[in-house]
């Protein structure tokens, strides 16, 4: 039989929950006999090869490139898994949220980011525009309000054991239900 | 007058006192009822209703519903526990909890129900709340964002310490915690109010300074117990 | 510290007393001679009652017509009820805003005129209507519109915005209104001209109070304002409860959109009420009443109180009521400040005991623990004016009229779109055909009975009778024709309880703004099938955990059209191929950084706004 192929990516987060799914350690050496890794930083594999069974994302989306391979991860997974609280509901990225108050929020919080902020060092004071930026959008979503999400793993990061649990179970096919000492929103 | 009072929760036989709340009752029976606004030495508010129950049939809240002779409680039970994850969500959306970045994280209540629950995620938007942040005590500092409106500072303020610093404003979606002047630091307020003594706050509303994220992880309250272990025989 | 509002404030403290139960009466004095209240008279109000002034805050900021910023010396409140919207009310606020140069909810730069929308006023039979001050302007177009806002720019006196009176008492010197009763149905129990004045309360007092009890409890009378308790249960309990005073209170509070059947009451029965209300008094064992008067209903106030004099004046109300020793009973008036809540029975209470508006803790119940501690009984207007009918003719005549669950008549205010608006007094029981064939509204396509908090049917439910035990309701009938669109009644309906919930209790509080949020998602067009059970499932969980009433049938609206409309959601719900939410617009999310960035998205701009991007063409 066939392993389970495995996505992964990181939308807007800090690659923390990929640090964290390293901390497996040695159990890696047991995870590869059991999945197959396809698109995935941790093999530097940048597009897919073929459908995947499972895709974990990292990250909530706060510009269209996040979208797009959000986009394409439910594409090209059976199962899209939100990892981390930034992919659950958008995170420390999503913290500009709550400045959305103003007329134009937008606006604000870049200002407030590289102009107007006692610790922005910005001699040109310029926003940064370069066209190869992605546009930035209007909030940062979390995954499931962009596309179909159907499973989370909580933690920021999730750890080690957290990520493990979920994804031997989800491969062997029984309940992913956390213990409660690895259920966690930190 | 004192009688007893007999009754089940859950098909287990529970004896209480006449003037009791189920919760009352419950507590001393080792049985846990999940619970937000609810705490020890004041008086009851029913606002959270995390504390629902079914009597005979009929939902009430728990912290403020008498107990009374032959009645059947429902309370650990899926369909309870179904409105009580609702609800738990309801207050994520509602207020600005993103727990990596809060002080409270581990010793958050509402944090902490979210474990016992189960929930890995709210299905409802954030709703994004703009509501005030005020650094200008020295000790203490108020994020209302964070408020999920236990109205336990209000009640410990005015009944506790007599002083009556906080009170709800507005109404509705737009009701909000204030403090008596626009800058806690102009109130009375003084860190050892039993309001702030007793760490009232279940969330990350008021926080004392400079001593946020002391406790590594691990070590926190919630860490490695479920929040209601200490009721729960 | 300005003088005037020190003096105004301790004036007022001084002669209405510096009691905590006086405190929204010291509220609406202030407001009215200060236009508003603001953080300096709350901290007086806070010193003169030794309450906390961020306490004074809560209550102020809980009412909507209590405000902190200055208002203008005339308030133009229209009434924004979606029968008012299906009736034009949008083109008479474009009118008033243009001709005043402000926007709604602002107020001129002269501080003479605010123009804001208010929830139902009542007065849905003759909408668009307004409230100037105090004075109510029905039937407003665009035309009549310009001619107020002349008029006001003139006198700025809003009673001569009064040019026709209306009828009945509508146009007794003490009103003075424009106000229309519209009876159109006289059924036989209060608005026939059977009954004698008094009969029932002298009759009342020859018997002792517990037989008085007896005859309402075998009437089967239930309470007329939604909820139909029944109202010699509710009197027993009070009687029963230990108090060393009672209080009798008059539910004149209604609010429910599309109800207004109590201020033809008020207009033309106070002293049936009145009357009811000493009944009531008598049989409970209190000797103090109070009236509870919605805010918008101010223009009745002064005939009430005249009406309230002339009762003391005949020995209906003070001392030895009618002769009868030992049994003394008065009544006060309390004004509301505009609040939907406070008509639910312990919120009115909260509110007269100068608390904000929120419902209590029941147990223990009002006719427990009501008003200060004290047994009270909330009965409603049209409940109350039953009982001296019930008395003078017997509690089997009663019963004989409507259906063994639900006896005697029933006032209903119907509005919308019907050739005949206004108060229909039937027997319980009538089917809704029946009732819409009496009001012309036989192609009516969706009525709601019982207002929000009641239900919306549609035809294949018109058999179905209006009484307790099938489609109850506390009088609003709205009827809506063809035309009209279920979501945007339910979107309203659902707007409406958002801004009239207390925000006590965490379900009614958050759980309807995340339903209302949904129904804007079906109404964008972006709904999917899960948002049905999304929907149901959530108004469940508001249902089963909220508090009190409000928060309790809030969800009823949408769980009442998804019965009965279920087209209606499956038609607007499409499907999508780009794997993306339906309600996440990438179009929407962009356009603000667009503007920012000065270009256009290298990702998604190649199918902006042609066609809908599918995941082929994506890079």
């Amino acid at each position: 039989m066939e392993k389970p192929r495995i996505a992964t990516c990181s939308l807007a987060g800090c690659f923390g929950c990929h640090m964290s799914f390293l901390d497996i350690d040695e159990r890696f050496l047991e995870l590869i006999k059991l999945v197959d890794f396809d698109r995935s930083p941790i093999n530097d594999i940048k597009r897919f090869s073929q459908r995947c069974d499972i895709g974990l994302v990292e990250g909530g989306c706060c510009n269209e490139e996040n979208v797009q391979t959000l986009q394409k991860f439910r594409k090209n997974c059976d199962v899209l898994i939100s990892v981390g609280q930034c992919a659950i509901n958008g995170g420390v990225p999503a913290m500009r949220n709550a400045i959305m108050g103003g007329d134009d929020p937008l606006k604000d919080c870049l200002e407030e980011a590289y102009l107007t902020c006692p610790t922005s060092y910005n001699p040109a004071h310029e926003i940064p525009n370069d066209p190869a930026l992605p546009l930035l959008l209007d909030i940062v979503y979390p995954c499931h309000e962009v596309v179909k999400i159907d499973y989370a793993i909580p933690g920021c990061p999730p750890s080690a054991d957290t990520l493990w649990h979920t994804l031997v179970a989800l491969v062997k096919g029984e309940p992913t239900d956390l213990p409660y000492e690895l259920l966690k929103y930190d | 007058m004192l009688g007893e009072v007999n009754f089940e929760i859950d098909g287990v036989k529970v004896q209480g006192w006449t003037g009791q709340t189920i919760m009352e009752a419950a507590d001393e029976a080792g049985i846990y009822i999940p619970r937000l606004c609810d705490t020890e030495d004041l008086r009851p508010a029913g606002s959270c209703r995390v504390c629902t129950v079914k009597v005979n049939g009929k939902p009430a809240a728990a912290c403020t519903q008498p107990i009374s002779e032959g009645i059947v409680v429902e309370n650990n039970t899926k369909e309870m526990n179904k409105y009580r994850v609702d609800l738990v969500e309801m207050l994520f959306s509602e207020g600005n909890h993103l727990c990596p970045v809060c002080e409270a994280s581990g010793d958050c209540e509402l944090q902490a129900m979210g474990y016992r629950l189960g929930m890995t995620y709210y299905h409802h938007p954030d709703l994004n709340p703009n509501r005030t942040i005020d650094a200008s005590h020295p000790d203490i500092l108020l994020d209302t964002n964070r408020c999920i409106f236990c109205g336990r500072c209000i009640r410990a303020s005015r009944d506790l310490d007599g002083k009556g610093i906080f009170s709800y404003v507005g109404r509705g979606i737009n009701k909000r915690i204030k403090a008596r002047a626009e800058r806690l630091v102009d109130t009375d307020a003084d860190l050892n109010d039993k309001v702030f003594a007793y760490d009232l706050c279940p969330v990350g509303c008021i926080i004392r300074k400079r001593e946020g994220f002391k406790k590594p992880i691990g070590t926190r309250y919630y860490d490695h117990k479920p929040i209601g272990s200490d009721i729960q025989s | 510290m300005s003088k005037e509002t020190s003096a105004v404030v301790k004036e007022a403290c001084q002669r209405i007393g510096r009691e905590r139960h006086n405190l929204l009466d010291i509220l609406l004095e202030i407001q009215e001679k200060l236009r508003c209240v603001d953080q300096e008279a709350m901290q007086l109000i806070g010193e003169e009652l030794s309450i906390s002034s961020v306490t004074v805050e809560g209550v102020v900021s809980f009412y909507a017509f209590l405000s902190q910023e200055p208002k203008g010396k005339v308030i133009i409140r229209l009434c924004d009820d979606i029968v008012d919207r299906f009736a034009g009310i949008e083109a008479v606020a474009e009118v008033l805003c243009e001709e005043f140069g402000i926007q709604m909810g602002e107020t001129t730069e002269d501080g003479k005129i605010s123009l804001e929308y208010t929830p139902c006023i009542g007065m849905c039979d003759q909408a668009p209507a307004a409230l100037v001050n105090d004075v109510v302007v029905t039937n407003l177009d665009v035309r009549s519109a310009r001619e107020m806002a002349k008029n006001l720019k003139k006198h700025l006196n809003p009673a001569k915005l009064v040019k026709k009176l209306g009828d009945g008492n509508n146009a007794n010197k003490w009103i003075k209104s424009m106000v229309q009763n519209n009876i159109l149905r006289r059924g036989e129990v209060i608005f026939n001209d059977e009954g004698t004045p008094e009969a029932g309360l002298k009759h009342a007092l020859t018997k002792t109070p517990k037989e008085v009890i007896k005859t309402i409890q075998k009437s089967y009378l239930k309470g007329r304002g939604g909820a139909g308790f029944p109202t010699g249960m509710k009197w027993n309990f009070a009687r029963a409860s230990e108090g060393a005073r009672r209080y009798i209170f008059c539910n004149a509070d209604e609010g429910e959109p599309g109800t207004f059947k109590d201020r033809v009451l008020l207009t033309e029965c106070p002293d049936l009420m009145f009357e009811g209300m000493t009944i009531a008094a008598y049989a409970v064992g209190s000797d103090s009443g109070i009236v509870y008067l919605r805010g918008e209903y101010t223009y009745l106030h002064q005939f009430l109180e005249k009406v309230l004099a002339e009762r003391r004046k005949q020995g209906l109300l003070g001392e030895n009521i009618c002769g009868k020793k030992g049994f003394h009973f008065d009544i006060r008036i309390q004004m509301g400040a505009g609040s939907y809540i406070c008509g639910e029975e312990t919120s009115l209470i909260s509110s007269c005991e100068g608390h904000r508006g929120n419902p209590k803790t029941r147990p223990p119940y009002p006719a427990q623990e009501g008003y200060l501690g004290a047994p009270t009984v909330v009965n409603n207007v049209e409940t109350l004016c039953r009982v001296p009918r019930i008395l003078e003719k017997g509690a089997e005549w009663f019963a004989s009229i409507g259906t063994k669950e639900s006896t005697g008549t029933k006032l209903l205010s119907v509005s919308g779109d019907c050739e005949s608006p206004g108060v229909y007094e039937v027997a319980w029981g009538i089917t809704v055909r029946e009732l819409l064939k009496m009001v012309g509204a036989e192609e009516a396509a969706i009525v709601v009975v019982g207002g929000p908090s009641g239900q919306l049917i549609g035809r294949t439910a018109f058999e179905r009778r209006i009484a307790f035990e099938d489609l109850p309701t506390g009088g609003s009938i709205v009827v809506f024709g063809i035309e009209r669109s279920v979501l945007e009644i339910v979107h309203y309906y659902m707007e409406f309880f958002i801004d009239e919930s207390c925000g006590y209790c965490t379900p009614c509080r958050v759980g309807n703004v995340l339903l209302k949020k949904r129904i804007e998602k079906i109404m964008d067009g972006l709904g999917e099938l899960e948002d049905i059970a999304y929907l149901k499932d959530l108004s469940k969980t508001v249902i089963m955990t909220s508090r009190c009433g409000l928060g309790i049938t809030a969800p009823n609206p949408i769980l009442s059209s998804l019965e009965h409309f279920p087209l209606v959601y499956s038609a607007i719900v499409k499907k999508r191929h780009d794997g993306l939410q339906q309600g996440f617009d990438i179009k929407r999310a962009l356009e603000k950084s667009r503007e920012i960035a000065k270009r256009r998205s290298r990702i998604y701009d190649r199918a902006y706004g042609e066609k809908p991007i599918s995941v082929e063409n994506i890079g």
